[in-house]
């Protein structure tokens, strides 16, 4: 238990998706004007994050990794080279999947998050989530945790920049770093403050 | 060449940078620059993939139906990253190793998805080899300024060869620890950012909120 609260807040703070290793940049820069859209898209990319990286985690452990086919009396084949294939397929079905259900059940949370989840197939957070799962060798129960705690960092990490630009904009900021460059500036302060984080341990 | 077609080739070099201006593939130029070495094999990898993709999609463009291109897209894209991989695997082991997930991220790298899409799907195959190419050394020539300023600084060296001499080793260069972290990164490129349009003043933006200046005997 304390092993998984430990992986919970590593993978929230210390490792956090966005501020140390620049995964999902893209959208992380080009939507966060607004600090509701901010949390609407975090939401999306926690949600897809907690199905995508069990899955993928499941899919690994019993048909690419060298050795899983086993059950199926093919013990030496290693399909761990159809990987990324696999898990970008498996995360663009997902995203068509959720999409289609909360458009069927849950009509208001498809409108709040409809425009943000065709956005999450390309965004590097959710693909890299997997495959660090794979290159961490998680079990299934870390890689739940590891879902949740890094899709929590990264909506973290969007909303905490949505609000400093909600402030930034009446400032008056020199002609050349207007728009992208302060923001990068201020991304890297913001890196900067979540590094106090390293090094705790529960 | 012709004009029409060098300007493809060229402008996305600095006029159209797809990381400074297009906000594009930035997840991955940021966190392999800490070492020259890491990223110059990143920058062949991503133009390698940029070309190889705007060329096979710009062969079928016109078979592709509409409403499954982006799909199709995604697999030309991921096949070719995993062809890259496999190929690193086998003659650049080590550095594959310290890439780590991020040559398998070239896949999710908006520019090669961006480059398909946009011109790709609408051109002929030579104009498109051109435009992943130029595309591609758009992001090599931020990569490798930025991977330059980080290993220099940071640890003293270039390509592992010392250029300052450590204080640790009895020189005189004192690294500064900053250049290796995270946060530098940010600061670099918002920087090459700042430099590059205080050349192009045309690439500034727009200030969303204006500071209304009242002259004083107006308001008198």
């Amino acid at each position: 238990m304390e092993a998984y609260l430990s992986l919970f807040i590593r993978s929230i703070f210390i490792e956090n998706l966005a501020l140390s290793f620049f995964l999902g940049m893209c959208t992380f820069l080009a939507v966060s004007k607004k600090v509701e859209t901010a949390i609407g898209l975090g939401l999306a990319v926690v949600v897809v994050q907690v199905i995508t990286v069990p899955a993928n985690n499941l899919i690994y452990h019993f048909l690419l990794r060298e050795g899983a086919l086993a059950w199926a009396g093919l013990p030496e084949v290693d399909l761990s080279f159809l990987g990324l294939l696999t898990y970008i397929g498996v995360i663009a079905a997902m995203v068509q999947i959720l999409e289609m259900t909360l458009d069927k059940y849950f009509p208001a949370l498809y409108h709040a998050l409809g425009i943000f989840l065709p956005l999450i197939t390309v965004n590097c957070a959710i693909l890299g989530g997997s495959l660090f799962m794979v290159e961490r060798s998680y079990t299934f129960g870390q890689s739940v945790v590891f879902g949740v705690g890094s899709g929590i960092g990264w909506a973290l990490a969007i909303v905490a920049l949505a609000g400093i630009r909600e402030k930034l904009k009446y400032s008056d900021v020199p002609d050349g770093l207007q728009g992208l460059g302060i923001t990068f500036i201020t991304v890297g302060l913001m890196s900067m403050a979540f590094m106090a984080f390293s090094g705790i341990q529960l | 060449m012709s004009s029409s077609q060098r300007k493809i080739l060229l402008s996305p070099v600095v006029d159209n940078n797809p990381i400074t201006l297009q906000v594009l593939g930035i997840c991955s130029a940021l966190a392999v620059t800490t070492q020259l070495s890491t990223s110059v094999v990143m920058c062949l990898a991503v133009t390698a993939v940029l070309a190889a993709s705007n060329v096979s999609v710009s062969l079928i463009r016109n078979h592709m139906p509409t409403n499954i291109r982006m799909i199709v897209q995604m697999v030309i894209i991921a096949s070719l990253v995993i062809v890259v991989d496999q190929l690193l695997k086998a003659y650049a082991y080590d550095i594959s190793k310290k890439l780590s997930v991020f040559v398998g991220l070239i896949i999710t790298n908006c520019i090669v998805m961006g480059r398909t899409e946009a011109f790709a799907s609408s051109n002929k195959p030579w104009p498109s080899l051109l435009d992943g190419i130029g595309h591609g050394l758009g992001y090599s020539a931020i990569l490798l300024a930025v991977a330059v300023v980080r290993e220099l600084f940071g640890s003293g060296k270039l390509f592992g060869h010392e250029i300052f001499p450590l204080v640790t080793d009895g020189g005189w260069y004192n690294p500064n620890g900053l250049m290796l972290l995270a946060p530098s990164a940010f600061f670099l490129i918002g920087l090459i950012i700042w430099g590059v349009r205080a050349w192009k003043p045309a690439q500034v933006e727009k200030r969303e909120y204006q500071i209304k200046v009242v002259h004083r005997t107006e308001a008198i």
